[in-house]
């Protein structure tokens, strides 16, 4: 347990009642979470081997709830840690004891679709897939998708501007969102953006995605939605080696293609996945890419034609070319299997690192020295085509001082991606888990400016407050 | 008024330190070529990024590009050309417009966030851009982004500086992802359509599996009959296979194909706003974003008060309206406008008195001015970086 939480406030724990009381008197009593069984339940996110029992969880049904409740807060100076579903790999979501949790679960209606502009207004607790299944009768999607878009809401991919595996074509969450509906700490509503496109003044709605809920809660999204492709079916390359599996990434975007996605997955990644989803994967190479391309089927085949093409210059060993939607979903069985086939043999944690692709080998060399180095074991399962890795450092947590070996494998990772001209996270965000490494990539100029920009919004710190900063020599406006 | 050029990231520190401690308000500049954009500012000084030049940054297999800020444009351009690559959010250029001289540079395009009519497909400058380097108001050198596209690390400036129009801080370096040049481009043009008719078109485009990477509509009387553009990019049997897909899909209009050099030239005079170029003194040009649907909403209810001219792009939601530069400009009748139909209108021409008098920027609701003067004050506390550029006391 190496990431610490701050001391909680004693003179808000003593209050706790009436902060209670204050609460109920602004939400309906099913809204308010007081029992500790049922605070469990919020206690932790993603990153379960963290677990603080807030003060109390709150479950607005409307921005005018959360308004209330906000303003409440601030004003009696306590903490709040904005929730949507959960699922932050990076603690995000994970309370502390002085903290009131403010979840916008129950707010998940989509407001409007409006498919001649290509929009849907929705209420941010909606998970990200049920987006894309509000418009799919007409062959429409919303495009990050996150590996947990089953669950994760969007407020959520919002607060941690999350991707996933086809952003390298469509963006990330930033460059799919038009408009926001947020309150801010002293309960003020504000409208930011709308339908169109560009900011009237001052990008506020590229600074509030990404935020991690340090600036305000948002309840309410208008989001693009786009037309899918007419078809996209993928290609499995197999390689001898990961040097060669990367000068292959690098030669197909070098010679113009883009595919919608660029998949890797190492020896071990392949064995795990192999072992629980029997996809057809091959047994006999390094490394593995899933290529996706999208298109008419005449168009596919030329584009995987040309893939295909590369790769023989690479010295593919293994190819599948999917003709099917059935072979197309072999294909990604695996990949989508990974993280769920690796979690029942081991214990894991999961980094998000990016590098310059080029970096691609080296790294991969260096990432099993250090795991190697601990007596762990890593399987590399990433997003080629944008350098965004996600080792999963194998451990077993019942095994005495393994987990924080598997913290400490994690954080040199970290430190390597961002000694090669990378970052600390890609799609997670920092959370608690990377907050104590953002000196690796800041110089205290870089993180003294973003702190007085977050100050601008929430001067006392009370707005997820133990996130992202190093907890020292934090700065207001 | 005079003019510093800092040679180095370390003289522009110091530069804007010595302009803070003396409280001497600075005007920033690359080229010079959009000086005439935003409120009139009272400056002494202009720090100029002209000093600072230079590609640092060029890895084509990653597709980004990193330049010094006051890299001209045309140079990042060719390099990208030279393999193949592109800047792909097609950032227009404002001279033919502004009847301005000079070079446009890199960082003068991330500070305005520039694009073109492929913005609806692929983003504006804050989406392409990455990574930047700036002195903010305190002297301290600050970066943020990096040169890798998947970066959620800390708070994003990045999308903060692009835009920002020099009233932020002072770039010094920026990185922009880019992507391959498409092999064909093609459009299809829709003739004689109404502007109701044009936004229903350009929507079927836009919500087709086509891929449209822009889609354009001149009304009648710009030169012509009215047009509709539909454009076509990517490899060559692809576009070859798409504008099939959409002529059948258009077989009921009267429909011609344009390729080759006449096709570029087409889509640059759309993008650098070529109807509206000459006679820079005799018409004020505003630039107006609604949602696509509702721009030719917008236009007709403006029409109705103020004689004007107009033009859309982005399938109808970029509107390039131009009217006498006499009195507000139009002012009050657009932003009424706009206050029916949603979106933001900015005063790109017209002359100081009249930008001095008037509102440039969309006026923001009270709440959104509280932050956007905290978040100036944040960066530039002493307030040096072109006040009021933007927004008068901000």
């Amino acid at each position: 347990m190496s990431i610490a939480f701050p001391a909680p406030d004693p003179a808000i724990l003593a209050r706790r009642d009436e902060i209670l009381a204050g609460l109920a008197r602004l939400v309906h009593p099913e809204a308010l979470i007081a029992s500790e069984d049922e605070r469990r339940a919020f206690e932790t996110d993603g990153l379960t081997a963290y677990r603080k029992l807030p003060l109390a969880v709150v479950l607005p049904s409307s921005t005018a709830e959360v308004s209330a409740v906000m303003r409440y807060l601030g004003e009696q100076g306590v903490k709040v840690v904005p929730r949507g579903a959960g699922t932050s790999l990076a603690g995000g979501a994970i309370p502390q004891e002085d903290a009131v949790v403010v979840g916008v679960s129950k707010m998940a209606r989509v407001l409007e679709v409006d498919f001649e502009n290509r929009t849907a207004r929705v209420e941010a607790g909606i998970t990200n897939l049920a987006i894309s299944a509000a418009v799919s009768h007409e062959g429409f999607f919303y495009a990050p998708d996150p590996s947990s878009q089953l669950a994760c809401t969007i407020a959520g991919n919002i607060g941690m501007n999350s991707g996933g595996a086809h952003c390298l074509k469509y963006g990330v969450t930033t460059n799919n969102i038009l408009g926001v509906t947020m309150v801010l700490l002293d309960g003020t509503v504000v409208e930011i953006g709308g339908q169109h496109l560009d900011s009237p003044g001052l990008d506020l709605l590229g600074l509030i995605v990404g935020s991690e809920g340090q600036l305000g809660i948002v309840t309410e999204a208008t989001v693009r939605i786009l037309r899918a492709a007419e078809g996209a079916r993928p290609a499995l390359l197999g390689f001898p080696s990961a040097e060669d599996a990367g000068a292959c990434v690098a030669a197909i975007i070098g010679e113009g293609l883009v595919p919608v996605a660029l998949e890797y997955m190492d020896k071990v990644a392949i064995e795990i996945t192999e072992g629980f989803a029997q996809a057809g994967y091959p047994l006999d190479v390094e490394a593995m890419l899933i290529v996706e391309v999208e298109g008419s089927d005449a168009e596919i085949d030329e584009q995987l034609r040309r893939v295909v093409a590369i790769a023989e210059r690479h010295k593919v060993s293994a190819v599948k070319v999917s003709k099917s939607e059935a072979e197309s979903a072999a294909i990604w069985k695996g990949r989508k299997a990974a993280f769920g086939a690796t979690g029942r043999i081991s214990d894991y944690i999961c980094m998000d690192g990016t590098i310059p692709t080029g970096q691609l080998p080296l790294v991969l060399r260096r990432i099993d020295e250090i795991v190697k180095r601990e007596g762990l074991k890593v399987a590399n399962v990433f997003h080629a085509g944008d350098g965004n890795l996600h080792p999963l450092i194998l451990f077993d947590i019942n095994k005495p001082g393994e987990m924080e070996k598997a913290e400490r494998a994690g954080e040199e990772i970290l430190k390597l991606c961002v000694e090669v001209g990378g970052c600390l996270t890609g799609e997670h965000g920092v959370g608690i888990e990377k907050r104590d490494l953002m000196r690796w990539q800041f110089d205290e100029a870089d993180l003294a400016q973003q702190m007085r920009i977050r100050s601008v919004f929430d001067p006392a710190w009370l707005l997820n407050p133990a996130k992202v900063f190093p907890l020292d020599g934090r700065i207001a406006a | 008024m005079t003019t510093v050029t800092p040679r180095d990231e370390q003289d522009a520190c110091a530069a804007v330190a010595e302009a803070a401690s003396g409280r001497i308000p600075l005007a920033i500049a690359g080229g010079g070529t959009k000086v005439s954009i935003g409120r009139p500012a009272q400056t002494e000084r202009t720090l100029s990024a002209s000093g600072l030049s230079g590609v640092t940054l060029y890895e084509p297999a990653e597709l980004v590009i990193g330049a010094r800020a006051g890299t001209p444009l045309s140079e990042v351009e060719r390099v990208l050309a030279g393999r193949g690559q592109q800047l792909t959010f097609e950032p227009l250029d404002y001279r033919p417009l502004l009847g301005s001289g000079g070079e446009p540079t890199i960082g003068g395009v991330a500070a305005a966030n520039l694009s073109g009519p492929r913005r609806i497909q692929a983003g504006a400058a804050r989406d392409s851009l990455i990574g930047v380097r700036f002195v903010n108001g305190r002297g301290e050198l600050v970066k943020n982004g990096g040169r890798v596209m998947k970066n959620v690390t800390g708070l994003d400036l990045v999308k903060l500086m692009a835009g920002s129009w020099g009233t932020l801080g002072f770039l010094t370096e920026v990185t922009f992802k880019v992507l391959p040049k498409p092999e064909r481009t093609r459009t299809l043009i829709l003739r004689g359509l109404d502007e109701p008719g044009a936004a229903a078109a350009m929507a079927a485009a836009l919500g087709s599996p086509y891929e449209v990477t822009a889609a354009a509509h001149l009304p009648a009387g710009l030169g012509g009959g009215a047009q509709t553009l539909i454009r076509l990019e990517g490899f060559a049997y692809s576009v070859d296979y798409r504008s099939g897909e959409l002529r059948r899909l258009f077989r009921r209009y009267d429909l011609d194909l344009v390729d080759g050099e006449a096709n570029l030239s087409l889509w640059r005079s759309v993008r650098d706003v070529a109807p509206f170029a000459a006679d820079v003194s005799d018409e004020a040009v505003w630039r107006v974003s609604t949602a696509p649907t509702k721009g030719h909403v917008f236009t007709a209810q403006v029409a109705r008060s103020v004689p004007c001219r107009w033009f859309y792009d982005w399938g109808g939601g970029l509107v390039w309206l131009a009217c006498s530069p006499k009195e507000d400009a139009g002012a009050a009748v657009i932003r009424a406008a706009l206050a029916e139909t949603g979106g933001h209108a900015t005063l790109i021409r017209a002359p100081a008195e009249v930008r001095a008098a008037v509102e440039v920027f969309q006026p923001l609701s009270e709440p959104l001015r509280r932050l956007t003067a905290g978040i100036k004050g944040s960066l530039d506390p002493v307030g040096i970086f072109s006040p009021g550029r933007m927004y008068a006391g901000i």
